[in-house]
């Protein structure tokens, strides 16, 4: 039975959250449940003037997107942003989070706050200034490799090389992130482990692989969880950097979403684009954490 | 000797590393306003140049007389203060209410919020643009203020530092007859100043930032915020370097400002958001 105080409490707790949860059903709980319907129907730029021209076509957009070569380069283009970006974007950041955090460093919060500026950069202007520095004859990135005798590189005229620019612009934006929330997990490590590691002879590789890595564990889960479902995501370098060019292979599968579905309008189609995004991303975060759980026990 | 030698070699690497670090992860910025500052046409010069020969703010001068960027500066400062000022205040009603009301069915609401966070938002834009069509808010700033008024993100992270506040304070205030409205915002508000300050950092700078919503909703110009003009613009002026670099200064600037002013704030929220794993 409640008191009158506790249903008081109940009532008040209700009219502060009505605003934030009417907000977020109308604008985010319907559409999602919206989109997995659109996904059913051939809405087009037909039915966006005429309603009574939708109809349903059960598993057809799903189909149509199985069957489509476009659709399966962009998945491909996708997983090769998300597994060659994504470990190695988590690599740089622990990498950094290691010398930033390293005994020796003088002045740490110095190279911590430089390695985290790209990160509160505007990605649209940043990737404006990556299209400049990969431009193959005046590029600063060419250059730079010419001094080291390498051949200059189209990066983002090359259909083989316009994946790893973006890559590379992707790592640089984003490392510092990761970096932040691995050097916290770094200071939470007791320091006497490294101390009883050291008495006992263990050399600095030993303690990384003994100490420092098992007890990163949950951030390392964390950190390469939330990677990963960014990276799925990707789509204003590609817009911006090459609009998933050359010979589309830079196409995502979140810039063909937007494609079909907000310049050919056809949104039912999209819509099941988006919900194969959405599984993908369910399925990727499952697998960690199963992977995570056989490793920890 | 033996010792000095054992600590320099690791040291030399160490330096060596971090300022390798920091040279590939200052140049490009440093370089986009070097260039914004150059002659026309001197940012494509084999070699490339790191620093203009004479200084030059014409291709600013520019983006404000020919190009209307004081518009687009005003669109992006109006909806990411419109879109912080709003959030912030649904965001904290409903954390205060996740962290120190004890009401049925809260803990079960509250984690399927969380387990909501997989969605990406890009499943929700295609009916998002319908509804906000049926709305007539396509093309208006709010349609680009509405999706972002209320955030879990913001929730939680309110909710996560009301948690470590004793209830006793309230209570004090209740006893006091104080009502519920008054002790959220002349008691609970102030207490969470700092974490205000930090969700306010991050929401300032999704908003300022983001591309794909505002690209989707605003088709007019005269409302693209600077992201969406900058993009558009690299269509006409891609062979105008300075011109686009000193465009890019504009957008990145404010944010980054506001982060090294802030970023004790901004750290700290990062951490928050980043333990519950």
């Amino acid at each position: 039975m409640m008191n009158g105080l506790e249903r008081h409490a109940a009532f008040s707790a209700w009219v502060f959250l009505t605003p934030a949860l009417l907000l977020i059903a109308v604008f985010f709980f319907l559409p999602v449940l919206a989109a997995l319907l659109l996904s059913f129907t051939d809405f087009d730029i037909y039915a966006l003037g005429d309603l009574n021209r939708l109809r349903f076509v059960g598993f057809n957009n799903y189909l149509h997107l199985l069957q489509s070569p476009l659709f399966w380069t962009a998945i491909g283009n996708t997983f090769y942003f998300v597994i060659l970006g994504g470990p190695l974007s988590v690599a740089v950041s622990l990498g950094a989070a290691l010398l930033v955090n390293a005994r020796l460093t003088r002045f740490p919060g110095l190279f911590r706050t430089a390695f985290f500026l790209p990160v509160v950069t505007t990605l649209v202007a940043v990737a404006v200034v990556w299209r400049y520095l990969y431009h193959p004859r005046y590029g600063l990135l060419n250059y730079g490799l010419s001094l080291a005798g390498i051949e200059p590189i189209d990066w983002l005229g090359d259909p083989d090389w316009a994946m790893p620019a973006i890559i590379l612009m992707a790592v640089w934006k984003n490392f510092g992130f990761n970096m932040i929330i691995f050097i916290a997990g770094l200071q939470n490590i007791p320091p006497q482990l490294y101390e009883a590691a050291r008495i006992d002879g263990a050399q600095a590789w030993a303690q990384f692989r003994h100490i420092t890595l098992p007890l990163l564990g949950p951030t390392f889960l964390f950190v390469a969880l939330m990677t990963m479902i960014g990276y799925f995501q990707v789509f204003a370098e590609p817009y911006v950097m090459t609009q998933g060019g050359p010979a589309n292979r830079t196409l995502s599968i979140v810039l063909l979403m937007y494609e079909e579905g907000f310049r050919w309008w056809n949104m039912g189609y999209a819509s099941a684009a988006a919900f194969i995004l959405f599984v993908l991303i369910l399925a990727g975060t499952v697998l960690q954490l199963k992977l995570r759980r056989r490793a920890s026990s | 000797m033996n010792r000095f030698m054992r600590s320099f070699f690791p040291a030399l690497a160490l330096y060596g590393l971090l300022i390798f670090g920091l040279l590939l992860t200052l140049t490009p910025l440093w370089w986009m306003i070097a260039a914004s500052l150059m002659p026309s046409g001197e940012a494509n010069s084999v070699p490339p140049r790191l620093w203009p020969s004479t200084v030059t703010f014409e291709h600013y001068t520019a983006l404000f007389t020919r190009l209307d960027l004081a518009r687009y500066l005003l669109n992006s400062a109006l909806l990411a203060g419109a879109v912080t000022a709003i959030s912030l205040f649904i965001n904290s009603m409903a954390g205060y209410a996740f962290a120190k009301f004890r009401f049925q069915g809260r803990d079960p609401l509250f984690q399927g919020l969380l387990g909501a966070l997989v969605i990406p938002a890009q499943v929700a834009m295609l009916p998002l643009f319908l509804l906000l069509k049926q709305f007539g808010l396509i093309n208006t700033y709010w349609g680009v203020i509405v999706p972002g008024m209320a955030s879990i993100f913001g929730i939680f992270l309110i909710r996560q530092y009301l948690l470590a506040i004793p209830d006793s304070l309230l209570d004090a205030a209740r006893m006091d007859g104080a009502g519920e409205f008054r002790i959220y915002w002349s008691l609970v508000l102030p207490l969470c100043r700092p974490i205000l300050v930090t969700l306010a950092i991050f929401t300032f700078m999704g908003a300022w930032n983001d591309f794909m919503w505002p690209l989707i909703v605003l088709t007019d110009s005269s409302l693209y915020t600077l992201p969406v003009a900058l993009a558009n613009l690299l269509g006409e002026h891609v062979q105008d370097t300075e011109m686009m670099m000193a465009g890019s200064v504009l957008t990145v600037l404010p944010v980054m400002l506001l982060f090294v002013v802030l970023q004790k704030y901004y750290i700290a929220g990062i951490m928050l958001g980043g333990m519950k794993g």
